[in-house]
């Protein structure tokens, strides 16, 4: 499936190679049914662009066109990689610099704000991705079924969270979430149950990252499942059913399996994305309580920005590289022995 | 028998999809009427669910507070500049992977594809001491300009290109245009769905971004609504009517090109999510 581009212009580009007068005819937007006024239009374009000396050749194009992109990436991303490696050495006084060797790392390793950044980080990690992956795998079927209707209206509901801005959500959800006069405590109320301490106490706060976490991105994975599931083919199905199988049997034998590349994509992303977690629990705890939402990134911004412990805050933002390779290179070697 | 069971397991997955959509859309809704009513109202037990009368109070003691206008323009600003020249620039780069050969293609590409894997964490101090050295914190270059090449919208890019046949490029050649010429009106009017898709993408990422201008930007005139907002809610006392009205000012525009385009959203979002 290609997302991108629109059904006519795929049309026009799997037709055989263009003839020469036909792809200029193309480009000028008029209709190929009109042989005479290609001809015409064809001659005009040739009086049109003349030969003219230009410093950009078929040989230099290339680096021309590539070479914003590149300057900028190696200004602004591979120097700070580098930079940023060589400061999880030092120890940064205002302007001085000191090399400590590995000190920041052994004090990480004794950092008990640091474990439990990344300990939260893996908890909300491990209790928040399948949570959301299953409703959203469940709400996908349920919309590529052929019996639901409205389909459009269901789809762009559902992502809609995922457009806004994580501050906007969170605060949101910070206002509903209110332990004393929150709309969510409130209709516990009406159901008769006991007011919930969500942003004060360590368990629920946890517990609120997590649901503010769901709702904005459960229709976006959505989406992406619904993609994924019309792009299986209608054949497998119908030689299912004409062998007797069962709707249940063809979900687990066939919808499942033809979606494993797309499975593993979601939990890729959603991996990366929780390892990064900053937005929600910024907004919602400032990690707290008692750090109970302290994530790594948090806790990076803090070291950095709140102390100005800039080689420190390198070591954090290092180990988040190893962190995420590693498990990037984990999920990708699963991909593969599952293909072989 | 078979035809009831059939109607009310139809009921059911409506009524499930619903209750859906309402937790998707309810707080949107909240939001928007939150901005019309007083901060203590906005706790209101019951809820109010009807729109109040104090939008035009909450604009202007946001205004005295913060400077909307200001704050609003520099986030529209930022994400339109951002979005065309990162447009531009992606899909210069993505032309030259998809249709040219050239020595160290491959390398660059490989370097491309690393650093969409990078955190941005790690670049965040090392730019931070870059910024306060070029003596740019609280300006728009700051943020515009380190995150213009997006290595996932020169990916998209280069996927889409390569589809434009080569032989539109050859004949082009052959009557004459130049190289810069033919990229602007041979191949990106025949890309234009993927150009809407990667600069919808990139607007609202930088639209919504919170973290680098949190660092870079510190005067209250050059502050992004989500910093805006960020600093509304670290004040003693929080004015819930200006942060509603915060909210919903930072969701709306975002909110009406979605629905205006939501194909090419979705399409930029899903990226190379499903392939063929």
């Amino acid at each position: 499936m290609r997302f991108s581009k629109g059904d006519e212009s795929e049309a026009e580009f799997s037709s055989p190679p263009l003839q020469q007068e036909e792809s200029i005819q193309f480009v000028r937007g008029v209709s190929m049914a009109q042989p005479e006024k290609i001809i015409s239009t064809a001659a005009n374009y040739r009086v049109n662009v003349k030969k003219r000396k230009t410093l950009i050749t078929p040989k230099n194009a290339p680096y021309f066109f590539i070479g914003p992109s590149l300057i900028l990436i190696i200004i602004f991303t591979i120097y700070p990689v580098i930079s940023s490696f060589i400061l999880s050495f030092q120890e940064v006084r205002g302007a001085e610099k000191t090399f400590v060797g590995f000190a920041n790392y052994t004090r990480l390793f004794h950092d008990p704000v640091f474990y439990k950044s990344l300990l939260n980080t893996f908890e909300i990690l491990i209790v928040q991705v399948p949570i959301m992956l299953f409703i959203s795998l469940l709400i996908a079927v349920g919309l590529h079924s052929s019996i639901v209707r409205f389909k459009a209206f269901f789809r762009i509901a559902y992502f809609m969270p995922a457009i806004t801005a994580l501050v906007a959500a969170s605060i949101v959800f910070m206002i509903l979430l209110d332990e004393h006069f929150g709309l969510i405590n409130y209709l516990l109320s009406l159901m008769g149950l006991e007011p919930i301490h969500w942003l004060t106490s360590p368990f629920w706060a946890k517990v609120s990252v997590i649901v503010v976490m769901t709702w904005r991105w459960t229709g976006y994975n959505m989406v992406i499942f619904l993609a994924g599931l019309q792009a299986i083919p209608k054949e497998l199905y119908e030689a299912a059913s004409i062998d007797g199988a069962s709707k249940v049997k063809q979900f687990f034998l066939i919808t499942i399996p033809q979606l494993k590349p797309v499975f593993i994509f979601t939990v890729v992303m959603s991996t990366i994305g929780t390892l990064q977690l900053f937005d929600e629990p910024f907004i919602l705890t400032q990690g707290g309580p008692n750090s109970a939402t302290m994530t790594i990134t948090l806790y990076l911004y803090e070291t950095g920005f709140k102390y100005f412990e800039f080689g420190y805050a390198s070591a954090i933002a290092y180990i988040l590289v190893i962190i995420i390779a590693v498990i990037s290179w984990i999920q990708m070697k699963w991909v593969g022995d599952l293909e072989e | 028998m078979k035809s009831t069971k059939n109607i009310s397991s139809k009921i059911w997955i409506y009524v499930l999809l619903l209750v859906g959509v309402v937790i998707s859309i309810a707080p949107f809704y909240w939001m928007i009427v939150g901005s019309t009513l007083k901060s203590g109202e906005i706790f209101h037990v019951p809820p109010k669910i009807l729109p109040g009368d104090h939008l035009a109070e909450n604009f202007r003691s946001f205004n005295d507070s913060l400077g909307i206008v200001k704050i609003f323009w520099n986030s529209l600003f930022i994400a339109v500049v951002f979005t065309v020249l990162s447009t531009l620039i992606c899909s210069m780069a993505g032309y030259a992977f998809a249709k040219f050969r050239f020595r160290g293609r491959n390398l660059i590409f490989f370097v491309i594809l690393c650093s969409l894997m990078i955190p941005y964490q790690v670049t965040l101090i090392p730019l931070f001491e870059m910024m306060v050295s070029f003596n740019w914190l609280n300006t728009y270059q700051a943020i515009i300009l380190p995150s213009l090449a997006s290595p996932f919208a020169i990916y998209l890019m280069r996927q889409n290109m390569k589809a434009v046949p080569d032989s539109l490029i050859e004949a082009s050649r052959v009557d004459g245009a130049g190289e810069v010429r033919i990229f602007f009106t041979v191949i990106l009017p025949v890309v234009r769905p993927a150009l809407a898709a990667a600069s919808i993408f990139l607007f609202m990422s930088q639209w919504n971004s919170l973290i680098w201008p949190l660092i870079t930007l510190n005067s209250k005139e050059m502050f992004t609504l989500p910093v805006a907002l960020s600093s509304l809610i670290g004040m003693a006392r929080i004015d819930y009517g200006q942060v509603m009205l915060g909210t919903t000012l930072s969701t709306i525009p975002i909110m009406i090109i979605f629905l205006l385009m939501q194909k090419h959203f979705i399409s930029g979002i899903l990226g190379g999510s499903v392939k063929e």
